[in-house]
């Protein structure tokens, strides 16, 4: 989780700094959910994620300084540049890409888990997505498929009350994410998606369900950004500012660190050093990003047929 | 020659899957159904007993969910064939197909690819009306990624089937309705039939025909009619309009100086449009004539058989048009 936080200010504190292209949404406020579910994968297992996808790509093993300098769009990021932070691949980890398409992960991640259940490999599929996405077709159609054909699959929504600006309950006469689960005769399961721990238990067993073969889940997870939806979106303007500062209060990284340090399994010291070690770690990354070239132009037609 | 049987295009095509299947297990194949039932047009007939439902699975009516799931299962080394049925329900699917499918090996730098096969058939036949007659084909070609084929003969569905499915790219292969129960020889050994290599299906030298899918079929049967007044009209099938055998057009037209693009689709902004540009840009000096063009006229496709008549090219359309290209 505090590589996900890290990385993600350091992200915006380049971004700002105006030597980044494009735009990015970051995940902060987030990282349980990324951190709970794929400490159960392993590098075989396949995830898709969506346009706020740093958390999941760093979770699911994309190297860090690969991840920052893609997302800074230079050639020594995992995809040369070419795809930035709503493109990032990377096959030696199962990461089927962070998506600039609400909801075109779902059926993806299905897709995964056929691939995994033909082979009899015993590998699971993860989606990622948000509340933006479960009014979507693709939700609706990747679930019943993976449904009725038992893949092995969990589907996590990351449900932060807000599709870009727009309210969930304005949306929807159903906020209850987990309870859709019932239109596909799965299991659907309503979890606090700021407690790792919650997380990480529920996951597990999901995901020891999908290796079975007893087929899917869809779990969805109470959390909240605190930033805007990107990066120089402020934030404000449509929630209310005792929501925010509320939500604040339930970080998920402060929690887990309370909790430790009431159970005595860790002292604050020691978690100053994982926070050092950490900044250690993305400082390099940045340099690593900062210090490579640009892109090559003859290369802009790389790639379009395999 | 190779031994040959007469034998019907929707069987070639099925032979081509079944043969692929037997190669490699790593090929499965969904649609709307292609199990038990063997497919709406018998597409499929007889793989779901040979194959069973865990490689040939019966689908609910979900494009988009079908596509994606190709997408997310040939990222995880299958090859998936998707079955669309009617091209029309393929706009349902677009989005999977064109921000996902034909993108990501381009974005992941080449990282990933994504051997998937859509398969759909387009095309009227019998007045199937609005939704079930479309020829979408030029959408897909004007999107960088996709490879799209066009197969207008029972071998050439089978040669091109089997490159489609061991293609490592998205490959967009669209049948026609109107051929699936016509007979053609079909080479009874292994074979394949290379994209981007288009079939002079006819030699001639007074004009070109170049024509996809059916209106190879009507231009054939032009240009018989045409040699009965001495005019001697060459049939160029491009097979597969991505990738474009530009090279097999132009020194065709180099020989002949005289070019018509008959195009079941929408002639404007259509597949049509871009070959005469080729011609134009790159074969200018060796033509006698404008380049011409036949397409659809641009009306959604109508239900009624005379306006439907009236909408599509003709083989009389056609004649006259080589006739008029001849004359001028």
């Amino acid at each position: 989780m505090q590589r996900m936080r890290q990385f993600e200010l350091r992200i915006q504190q380049t971004y700002r700094s105006g030597v980044m292209p494009g735009f990015i949404h970051l995940y902060v406020g987030e990282e349980a959910v990324a951190a709970g579910v794929c400490a159960h994968l392993s590098r075989e297992d396949y995830v898709t994620s969506t346009h706020r996808g740093h958390g999941h790509a760093l979770a699911k093993g994309v190297p860090v300084k690969e991840a920052f300098a893609e997302i800074w769009g230079k050639p020594t990021g995992v995809n040369g540049g070419r795809g930035g932070s709503m493109h990032i691949y990377d096959p030696s980890c199962g990461f089927l890409g962070t998506n600039g398409i609400v909801a075109a992960g779902i059926p993806i991640a299905s897709g995964a888990a056929m691939a995994a259940s033909l082979r009899g490999d015993g590998h699971v599929a993860v989606s990622f997505f948000g509340d933006g996405a479960v009014n979507n077709c693709a939700f609706h159609e990747g679930i019943n498929l993976a449904a009725a054909l038992m893949l092995p699959v969990v589907f996590v929504c990351e449900n932060n009350l807000y599709a870009t600006e727009t309210p969930f309950h304005r949306v929807t006469r159903n906020t209850n994410v987990a309870s859709r689960a019932a239109a596909y005769g799965i299991p659907g399961i309503g979890i606090d998606g700021n407690d790792v721990l919650e997380v990480h238990r529920v996951a597990g067993e999901a995901i020891a369900r999908a290796r079975a073969g007893e087929g899917p889940t869809l779990i969805e997870c109470a959390t909240y950004r605190p930033l805007g939806h990107f990066e120089g979106d402020p934030g404000t303007g449509y929630r209310p500012k005792e929501e925010i500062a509320e939500w604040k209060l339930r970080d998920p990284i402060d929690r887990l660190a309370l909790a430790a340090m009431q159970a005595g399994l860790v002292a604050e010291a020691e978690l100053r050093d994982i926070e050092r070690q950490v900044e250690r770690e993305i400082e390099e990354a940045y340099e690593f990003a900062r210090l490579s070239p640009e892109a090559d132009a003859a290369t802009v037609t790389d790639f379009v047929y395999a | 020659m190779p031994e040959e049987r007469n034998i019907q295009y929707v069987e070639a095509s099925v032979e081509a899957l079944q043969e692929e299947m037997r190669r490699d297990s790593s090929i499965f194949y969904i649609g709307q159904g292609i199990g038990q039932r063997g497919g709406n047009f018998k597409q499929s007939k007889g793989l779901w007993e040979e194959f069973g439902d865990r490689r040939v699975r019966d689908m609910p009516i979900s494009e988009l969910g079908q596509v994606g799931m190709g997408v997310g299962a040939a990222m995880a080394g299958a090859r998936p064939v998707v079955d669309i049925v009617f091209l029309d329900m393929i706009m349902e699917a677009m989005g999977q197909i064109v921000e996902q499918a034909a993108t990501i090996h381009y974005t992941s730098n080449g990282k990933f690819k994504v051997p998937l096969v859509v398969r759909a058939a387009m095309g009227s036949a019998r007045c199937t009306g609005p939704h079930h007659s479309r020829c979408f084909y030029s959408w897909f070609a004007h999107i960088p990624g996709l490879k799209v084929v066009l197969p207008s003969s029972a071998a050439d569905v089978k040669g091109l089937m089997k490159t489609a499915i061991r293609d490592d790219g998205p490959v967009i292969f669209i049948e026609h309705k109107f051929f699936y129960n016509k007979k053609g020889p079909v080479p009874t050994g292994e074979y394949a039939i290379p994209f981007g290599v288009a079939n002079v299906c006819r030699k001639g030298k007074d004009v070109t025909i170049l024509a996809m899918s059916l209106m190879v079929w009507h231009a054939l049967e032009a240009a018989e009619r045409l040699q009965k007044e001495g005019i001697s009209v060459e049939v160029i099938d491009p097979r597969t309009i991505v990738p474009f055998d530009e090279q097999t057009l132009l020194e065709s037209v180099r020989k002949t100086g005289r070019l018509l693009i008959v195009d079941e689709a929408q002639q404007f902004c259509g597949f049509s449009a871009e070959a005469a540009a080729v011609v134009s840009s790159k074969a200018f000096d060796s033509l006698d004539a404008p380049v011409s063009r036949l397409g659809a006229l641009h009306t959604p496709h109508p239900f009624n058989p005379v306006l439907e008549a009236a909408m599509l090219p003709s083989v009389d359309g056609i004649v006259a048009e080589v006739r008029r290209l001849v004359a001028s």
